[in-house]
């Protein structure tokens, strides 16, 4: 029962795709939320566009809406759903804002739907610049110098009278974008125009810049009833200058005295009683490095990324209690999940130091600017935990996945000191590892270090310790008593390893031999006052007892995924946390490992263990040998947890499911080409090559275009279409490493319809639950096509086809749970491109439309289960009368210098979904769900590649006919006059007459249709052109597929209503057909 | 040099010595993540040996405006690792430096997170500090050192002092100094109080005789039934003037009145402790030092009402005479270490001596 007696039926907005500034962390928050209301009985309705979400299953809401998160769809489900009220500080800023919009609308009003939490007004006081500043004055907390400008000429005025440097800010944003710091004018005017533009209410905040100051976070919650705890805090090792989802973060704050922290601490306090939040709370402040001064910097008033990591590092589930609050409870009312004794009015302590370290996605987006500033760029987070800072940071680095294993990068065995002192000024992603290199050298004490980065001197000196151990490393001999101490300090073994020169499997006999074993010590919120019953725990060396008490049950691990990156997002958090439900509904033991804060699965009550740890074979065997599992599951995990199946099962570990020698035959190419021999099926010619000339003689063979790609990669990576040698060598040179180790495979590049299926097989038989169709034709990869269920265009012989090679394949493979197989067709017949024997980013999409719980089935096959006895006979499933449609989301306009047309190599951050029982609308859905703003009329631009010209007339033509103008380059223009269509002709960039860029800035282009020609030269006018339309938020179609999708749409949608929603359930339950 | 913790009940912890010094006293531990040098000159903890369960100390050095008292009266401190390079604008000396000057006993590299769990199962033991190999029959001889009597003469003043303001009429505190932290003094001296700080031996009737408007019973160490001189004397008090205690002030007031004290099981020691206002309802989150408390169903029969408990364990935080204004909290109003959120505590003494 709520506190709140009226409530009945309550109404949460999720936070729509993962995009850069917000992402898995709300899929963690809202559904933690849902649980906590329907734990009191409620009915909860929620509405989230993203499929890949735990928190749009059926069962973590009565009523889940997978409909686009816009005011017009919200509107439709709240009159038909009629919630008395409405829970939207979980949903992140996209969440906050649709609230708001709702609210000024007078649609909750209207439809007596009260809104939960923090009020309107207080929400209005903390994100309306002038309101807040106001809020701020009136209580006496500093806030810097600071003025709201609606235009350039009052932000120079301000400039004139106070300074530079500046900071700007663009209002009503999420992720900072648009922001940036100002030295000059030149620089104010250019950041501005851009603020302007992304601000939702056209305001930018030009303030005194802080930069260089310690930047200091703080968690905060009130209830109703006016009491007030402080969560957490925070320091971010980047000073402010940097935004701080892109900063290196440690928890609790490490350089503030008791002083400095309850100074900060009573400010927090008395700013969230003065804005009057309700719920949870995020505050910033830049605090004087050689003072007391400070200035508050921001204020969130609502659940946000550093919630989710607060939540993580203390174990305090600060989004379930926020949802208690907005249903009338009071903290002292709620108890500790924790302690079950205590309650939630209390101020969590830790006993050990968290790192967070962010995920960014510079080794997709090689061309892109990594310098960190005030505007977000990173995708993701790895947290971790230790009893010192060395070893918290180091565990942090290795779960990063980025090919490092402490704090040197390969590349710096190349650089000279020369070069290294060059890029410490550099602000970007490498800086804490050449600090590192710095300190190695010798090149600089750590005062002149601090005084280029600004960086805080405690942090210098912790990575000194590691570094100058690193050094005595290399002289001494590797005794036990030094190899105790270097896992006291926190190195990894392999870290161990490539410094003294010593096999990497020598050093763990070593450590075994000596027992020198890591402890495992407990998350309890409270510094172990009192008993807990988290089952959430980290490693350390740094201990004598360990706290774990293992179970004799049965018992298996599930390796989770790690960090959110392109390619590897939030669908395999899901993956994993439904293979440990299906284990806990088989009453065995689920243990899972993971070291992502925003995910659901490091939610300490999801599992029966959680071990927040890097996923590297070291870190994962050192829990197997305290847990002694029964096997661990390495298929739900993406290509972390099967990268690791290997080594573990090396190691003697069972793996379930798929054996590793059989992943192997499906990853490795040669062995794959055997497979394919051996069930006689076709696939594009191609060869794998371990150098340049047989990758010359290769590609000439088979014939260009060719498409090159290393082996063992998920999402794309460093994959290209290449047009000729030339393209092969810069190709060869810059994207790959080439060695006898890491083999480059060179295919036959395929124009034709890429189809994707996922499907469960237990070595007998194979179930397919559906197959999807790519709107775009290979060439774009997968993760970036719209995809189609059920496919619209392919023949019953081609599905047959498919539905055949697909039985073959798992059967050949032998694989046992889940696996993926990429095809292309290509006039009617069918070539496999890939298979990938685990689970996909497909799967949570494909198993909410088929209404088939794809993880639990295939966690039971990698069991021993059959598909028989659970009821699912071999082949394709009925397709469902309905259709769905996953549309790619970018996000380009965090990235700058990215170029945004689309190719093999993957460059979405999320999806969305867009589902209904007419084609034309799903598809409506999923373009306006994925935040593409398609015109109903106006002027659109096209600008396309020759070879794509004769197939872009009749498109034009199409569109013309529609009613739009149409407007295109020279060329373009000449080849549509040809079939009789005028089009204006507008200059390309370089000519300055009629400037297509200008005619963008003015607002004159509503839409974009533009083709890649080939290379792969960023200056070309095609990359400016794309560059515009992502800074001014207009669709940019980059592949005529998508155009023809388009176009089909909108004249499909002429005579149809453009808002119609069903809740999954109904769709699934097949009530309500109505379309 | 490689040193231990070993308990009254066998249990041995390994770390590391800091110095020579060994030490022996009850050991108890304290949650709060800043504040340890707060923690160490903080009278409250004389003879004991304090265990700190964050693991990294020394971070932000220390300083003179720090200390809460003339200097750390602890018998021990264990902890997890010493900070070699601090960085705040405040630092004097490192911990380490701070250490060695005021010849304070340490054990590091201590797996403190287990002792902890140690001391909450099986409540609060003396231990004895000493280096790894020092033999059984001394450690033996320290763990059977009694648990001291007289701390709260050791800690308090041999002479009084007085705290001037430059205010003619500004409200006139003695405080009775059983172990006074600084900043109790400084809050009050800042909210316009002429203190005289008193020794904790001071006789009522000597108090009284300088007419103060107000009398403040301090903080201090130990087992408050081990002073009934100090109970007598304050028992003259009641009645006669407004009267405010602060921790062993307040189980001193409530003895006097009649009421009963107990031991707990491993006491209150954070800066994290919520405690709720009775009357209101709202909870306030609160330094605490303390290992004994008011005996909650003692002050039954009595003109005392109980006005603030602990959200953790129920037990009695605060209360209040029926009758004259009197009043008195278990928590640390004055933080030093530890949240700000009940200075408002000091406003309510003000009132009472008629000060608005």
């Amino acid at each position: 029962m709520p506190k709140k007696s009226n409530l009945k039926k309550v109404m949460v907005i999720g936070s729509g795709p993962i995009v850069i500034g917000q992402a898995a962390e709300f899929d963690y928050a809202g559904s933690q939320a849902c649980r906590a209301l329907k734990e009191e009985g409620l009915e909860v309705v929620l509405v989230n566009s993203n499929p890949a979400t735990i928190m749009t299953d059926v069962n973590i809401a009565d009523r889940v809406y997978i409909e686009p998160l816009t005011v017009d769809f919200l509107t439709a489900i709240i009159e038909k759903e009629r919630p008395d009220g409405l829970l939207a500080t979980l949903g992140g800023q996209a969440g906050l804002n649709l609230a708001v919009k709702l609210a000024e609308a007078g649609v909750l009003e209207k439809n007596n739907v009260e809104l939960l939490g923090t009020p309107l007004s207080a929400i209005k006081k903390a994100e309306d610049r002038e309101m807040f500043k106001e809020t701020m004055q009136a209580i006496g907390e500093p806030i810097p110098e600071s003025t709201i400008v609606e235009d350039v000429h009052a932000a120079v005025a301000f400039a004139n009278e106070i300074g530079y440097p500046l900071i700007v800010r663009p209002a009503y944003t999420l992720g900072g974008t648009g922001g940036g710091i100002a030295e000059n004018e030149e620089e104010l005017v250019e950041i501005v125009i851009r603020g302007l533009k992304y601000s939702m209410i056209g305001q930018v905040l030009i303030e005194r810049s802080v930069a260089g100051w310690k930047e200091i976070e703080f968690e905060v919650m009130r209830d109703g009833n006016d009491n007030c705890i402080t969560v957490c805090d925070m320091e971010n090792v980047d000073a402010v200058g940097v935004h701080t989802g892109d900063s290196i973060v440690v928890a609790p704050s490490q350089s503030l005295s008791d002083s400095d922290y309850q100074l900060l601490r009573s400010a927090s306090l008395k700013m969230i009683r003065a804005l009057g939040i309700e719920g949870g709370c995020n505050v910033q402040f830049a605090l004087d490095v050689n003072s007391q001064n400070y200035y508050v910097i921001e204020v969130n008033p609502r659940v946000s990324r550093s919630s989710a990591l607060a939540s993580k590092a203390t174990g305090y589930p600060i989004a379930k209690v926020s949802s208690k609050i907005a249903i009338g409870y009071t903290l002292d009312e709620i108890t500790n999940a924790v302690t079950h004794k205590t309650k939630a009015c209390f101020e969590p302590v830790v006993d050990y130091v968290v790192v967070k370290f962010p995920r960014w996605p510079f080794d997709k987006f090689v061309y892109a600017d990594k310098t960190l500033g005030t505007q977000m760029k990173a995708t993701g987070e790895v947290m971790s935990i230790d009893r010192s800072f060395e070893g918290a940071i180091l565990k942090a680095v290795r779960s990063l996945e980025i090919g490092v294993n402490r704090l040197y990068m390969e590349q710096f065995k190349d650089w000279d000191d020369a070069k290294v002192l060059r890029r410490l000024k550099l602000v970007n992603d490498e800086r804490l590892f050449v600090i590192a290199e710095v300190l190695r050298r010798g090149l600089a004490t750590v005062d002149e270090i601090f005084d280029i980065t600004k960086i805080n001197p405690w942090f210098i000196e912790k990575i000194k310790n590691i570094a100058d151990f690193e050094n005595k490393l290399k002289t001494v001999e590797l005794t036990a008593e030094v190899l105790r101490e270097a896992k006291f300090i926190g190195l990894a073994d392999k870290s161990i390893a490539e410094i003294t020169g010593k096999p990497m499997k020598e050093i763990r006999k070593m450590r075994i031999e000596n027992n020198i074993l890591p402890r495992f010590k407990m998350v309890d919120t409270c510094a172990g006052e009192f008993d807990a019953f988290t089952p959430y725990y980290y490693s350390t060396y740094r201990a004598e007892e360990d706290e774990v008490e293992v179970s004799n049950k049965r018992k298996i691990i599930v390796l989770g995924s790690g960090p959110i990156r392109i390619g590897q997002g939030v669908e395999f958090d899901y993956c994993s946390v439904h293979s440990v439900w299906a284990l806990r509904e088989m009453g065995i033991e689920a243990i899972i490992i993971n070291n992502n804060p925003e995910t659901v699965s490091t939610d300490f009550d999801i599992s029966d263990r959680l071990y927040f740890e890097p996923l590297t074979t070291e870190d994962v065997l050192n829990i197997i040998d305290k847990e002694k599992p029964e096997g661990v599951i390495v298929q739900f995990g993406g290509q972390t947890a099967i990268n690791l199946a290997a080594s573990l099962a090396e190691a003697g570990v069972k793996i379930f499911g798929t054996s590793v020698d059989d992943i192997d035959r499906a990853e490795d190419r040669e062995r794959f080409d055997e497979v394919l021999a051996e069930v006689n099926i076709p696939r594009p010619r191609g060869i794998s090559v371990t150098n340049l000339e047989a990758a010359i003689n290769g590609a000439a063979e088979i014939g260009y275009p060719v498409m090159v790609r290393p082996s063992y990669v998920l999402g794309g990576r460093a994959m290209e279409i290449v047009y000729n040698e030339e393209e092969l060598r810069d190709y060869m040179s810059r994207a790959v490493k080439v060695t006898p180790d890491h083999p480059v495979l060179v295919d036959r590049y395929m124009q034709g319809t890429e189809v994707e299926v996922d499907a469960i097989c237990d070595d007998v038989d194979v179930v397919i639950p559906g197959i999807m169709e790519h709107v775009e034709r290979a060439g774009v990869h997968s993760g970036d096509s719209i995809a189609v269920y059920p496919p619209q265009t392919l023949s019953a012989r081609v599905i047959y086809t498919i539905s055949d090679y697909t039985k073959r394949l798992a059967l050949a493979l032998h694989v046992k749970g889940l696996l993926n197989i990429q095809y292309v067709v290509v006039e009617g017949k069918v070539y496999v491109i890939e298979v990938n024997p685990r689970s996909s980013r497909t799967v949570p999409f494909l198993s909410k439309v088929t209404n088939i719980k794809m993880v639990n089935v295939a966690t039971r096959v990698a069991l021993g289960h059959s598909l028989k006895e659970m009821g699912y006979y071999s082949g394709l499933v009925e397709p469902k009368p309905y259709t769905a449609v996953k549309a790619p989301v970018f996000s380009f306009a965090k990235m700058q210098d990215v170029d945004i047309s689309l190719g093999p190599e993957m460059k979405s951050t999320g999806e969305v979904m867009g589902i209904d029982y007419h084609y034309a609308r799903a598809l409506y859905k999923a373009i306006i769900g994925a935040g593409m703003n398609i015109p109903k009329n106006g002027c659109v631009l096209f600008t396309v590649a020759d070879k794509d010209k004769d197939e872009m007339k009749q498109l034009a033509k199409a569109f013309s006919e529609l009613g739009f103008k149409l407007v295109a380059t020279e060329g373009t223009a000449k080849a549509l006059q040809s079939i009789g269509i005028d089009a204006e002709v507008v200059g390309k960039v370089h000519q300055r007459s009629v400037d297509i860029i200008q005619r963008i800035k003015d607002g004159k282009i509503h839409m974009v249709v533009n083709t890649h020609a080939p290379g792969k030269h960023i200056l070309r006018d095609g990359f400016k052109i794309r560059r515009a339309t992502v800074e001014h938020g207009i669709p940019c179609l980059t592949s005529l597929d998508t155009a023809w999708e388009v176009l089909r749409m909108l004249t499909s949608m002429r005579d149809r209503r453009l808002v119609y929603s069903l809740a999954i359930q109904d769709y699934v339950g097949g009530g309500d057909e109505l379309a | 040099m490689n040193g231990k913790l070993i308990l009254e009940d066998g249990s041995v912890f390994h770390g590391k010595l800091f110095s020579e010094m060994r030490a022996s006293g009850e050991v108890v531990f304290n949650t709060g993540m800043t504040g340890y040098q707060e923690i160490l000159t903080d009278p409250s903890y004389c003879r004991q040996i304090v265990t700190l369960t964050y693991p990294l100390i020394g971070n932000y050095g220390t300083a003179r405006i720090f200390n809460q008292s003339r200097k750390s009266f602890v018998s021990g401190l264990i902890i997890g690792e010493i900070c070699e390079f601090p960085s705040n604008f405040t630092i004097e000396k490192t911990f380490a430096e701070y250490l060695t000057e005021n010849k304070i006993p340490c054990l590091y590299d201590v797996d403190t997170r287990a002792l902890t769990r140690k001391i909450r199962a099986a409540g609060t033991m003396k231990g004895v500090i000493a280096a790894e190999d020092t033999a059984q029959n001394i450690i033996d001889e320290m763990l059977a050192l009694p648990i001291p009597k007289d701390v709260v003469a050791q800690v308090s003043i041999s002479e009084p002092y007085t705290l001037e303001v430059d205010n003619a009429n500004a409200p006139f505190v003695v405080a009775m100094d059983f172990g006074v932290k600084q900043h109790i003094l400084d809050s009050l001296h800042n909210l316009g109080c002429k203190i005289t700080v008193v020794p904790a031996n001071t006789p009522a009737d000597k108090i009284l005789a300088m007419n103060p408007d107000g009398i403040f019973l301090s903080n201090g160490p130990g087992d408050p039934k081990d002073v009934p001189e100090i109970i007598s004397e304050i028992k003259k008090l009641i009645g006669t003037k407004p009267i405010f205690g602060i921790c062993l002030g307040h189980q001193l007031l409530a003895l006097a009145m009649g009421a009963d004290t107990y031991k707990l099981k491993f006491g209150h020691r954070g800066s994290n402790q919520p405690v709720k206002n009775l009357e209101t309802g709202r909870v306030y989150i609160t330094s605490q030092n303390h290992g004994y408390a008011v005996d909650e169903k003692s002050l039954e029969n009595l003109p005392l009402e109980i006005t603030y408990i602990s959200m953790n364990d129920g037990t009695v935080e605060g209360m209040r005479h029926k009758d004259f204004p009197i009043y008195s909290v278990q928590y640390h109003p004055e933080a030093s270490p530890g949240p700000r959120d009940n200075m408002y505590l000091f406003d309510e003494f003000l009132k009472m001596m008629g000060v608005n």
